[in-house]
């Protein structure tokens, strides 16, 4: 596999497993607080709508001109990339509570118990089935972004494809082997890299869309993650030193143990 | 009309997301790149310099602004100096 194919396979997988562990967390919610049968069919009925949109979407876009889409996506990979790195470098830094799966899940569980049953044609529970849907829904629409754009923009669908699915059946398994949320997924670290990732291809892909020629052509890339890397561990340590030096939000944390939160 | 309403910000929320500035700047810095271009000036150079002053911008303003989630229990008091511990 070429250093771009191997990069290609990174981001999207850590992409994919991030958007994974969360869906897991809210089917393993509905399951447990409510009803099995009921749980799993909403999430093969979201997986329908899934392929449904990708069945739709995928030849929509690769239909579009290689410049136009690199545009389009490199705009919002940075958006995506920006706002996740902000989040992760406060989170990181003490500014922000570090996401925690163990807690969402114990969230969930509570609001799934307080509802009542109610019977559909679809499901024995009503609630269980539309909480899994809506979570498997939402956060595979994430997930088939990724993929179509990383996809799309690398000539590489069928690669991208490969990597989500590798991610999804990795992290659904092992979630659903340990019947637990999967708390001990570096969540944090994970969505920081996930950033990194998402800005880097956004700028790269954003500048060849509006005709930018980068030094080195696809090498570039090579550069461009390590330098977006070291720019956001650098804020992550002088925002954490205003923390420290008293200086943050009025929000008091747990200082973190590491450059990245886990 | 609600259900419209709850549409456009659903996808206002997943597109552009809780800082606006950052949306903004990176349409500007896209303009730019291939106003440079057209212009047959090297562009690669603008967006890595739209990120680094967009990140620490829309980190402040996540800091010092209303982008964070704001503590709704417990007593609140106004911080005296930069250096005073923050009420519990």
């Amino acid at each position: 596999m070429s250093a771009a194919g191997s990069a290609l396979f990174i981001a999207v997988f850590l992409a994919c497993a991030v958007e994974a562990v969360e869906a897991t967390t809210i089917v393993l919610a509905a399951g447990t607080a409510r009803d099995w049968r009921s749980a799993g069919t909403g999430s093969v009925a979201a997986l329908f709508v899934l392929a449904v949109v990708v069945a739709v979407l995928g030849p929509a876009v690769s239909h579009l001109p290689l410049t136009t889409l690199r545009v389009l996506v490199g705009a919002l990979l940075l958006v995506f990339g920006l706002q996740w790195l902000r989040k992760a470098i406060l989170r990181a830094s003490g500014h922000k509570a570090l996401h925690d799966e163990a807690k969402l899940f114990a969230e969930h569980l509570a609001e799934a118990k307080g509802q009542q049953a109610r019977r559909s044609f679809l499901a024995p529970d009503w609630y269980g089935f539309t909480l899994s849907f809506k979570g498997v829904l939402l956060e595979g629409l994430e997930v088939v972004f990724i993929v179509l754009t990383f996809g799309a923009n690398a000539k590489n669908v069928g690669l991208a494809a490969i990597s989500a699915v590798c991610a999804v059946v990795l992290v659904a398994g092992a979630g659903f082997a340990i019947r637990a949320p999967l708390a001990r997924v570096p969540e944090n670290t994970l969505k920081f890299v996930v950033g990194i990732m998402l800005t880097s291809f956004g700028i790269f892909w954003g500048g060849e869309g509006a005709g930018a020629q980068w030094p080195g052509s696809d090498a570039a890339l090579l550069v461009i993650i390590p330098a977006v890397a070291l720019f956001g561990l650098g804020l992550t340590a002088l925002l954490r030193r205003s923390v420290e030096g008293g200086g943050g939000s009025g929000i008091r944390l747990p200082a973190p143990t590491s450059p990245v939160a886990r | 009309m609600s259900k419209l309403r709850a549409f456009g910000a659903f996808w206002y929320d997943f597109v552009v997301g809780d800082d606006w500035v950052v949306a903004a700047g990176i349409v500007l810095g896209l303009a730019g790149t291939y106003g440079l271009h057209r212009a047959g000036v090297t562009a690669w150079w603008l967006l890595p310099l739209v990120l680094v002053v967009l990140l620490p911008l829309s980190l402040s303003r996540a800091v010092s602004g209303p982008l964070l989630p704001r503590r709704t229990h417990g007593p609140r008091t106004p911080q005296a100096s930069p250096r005073t511990p923050p009420a519990h």
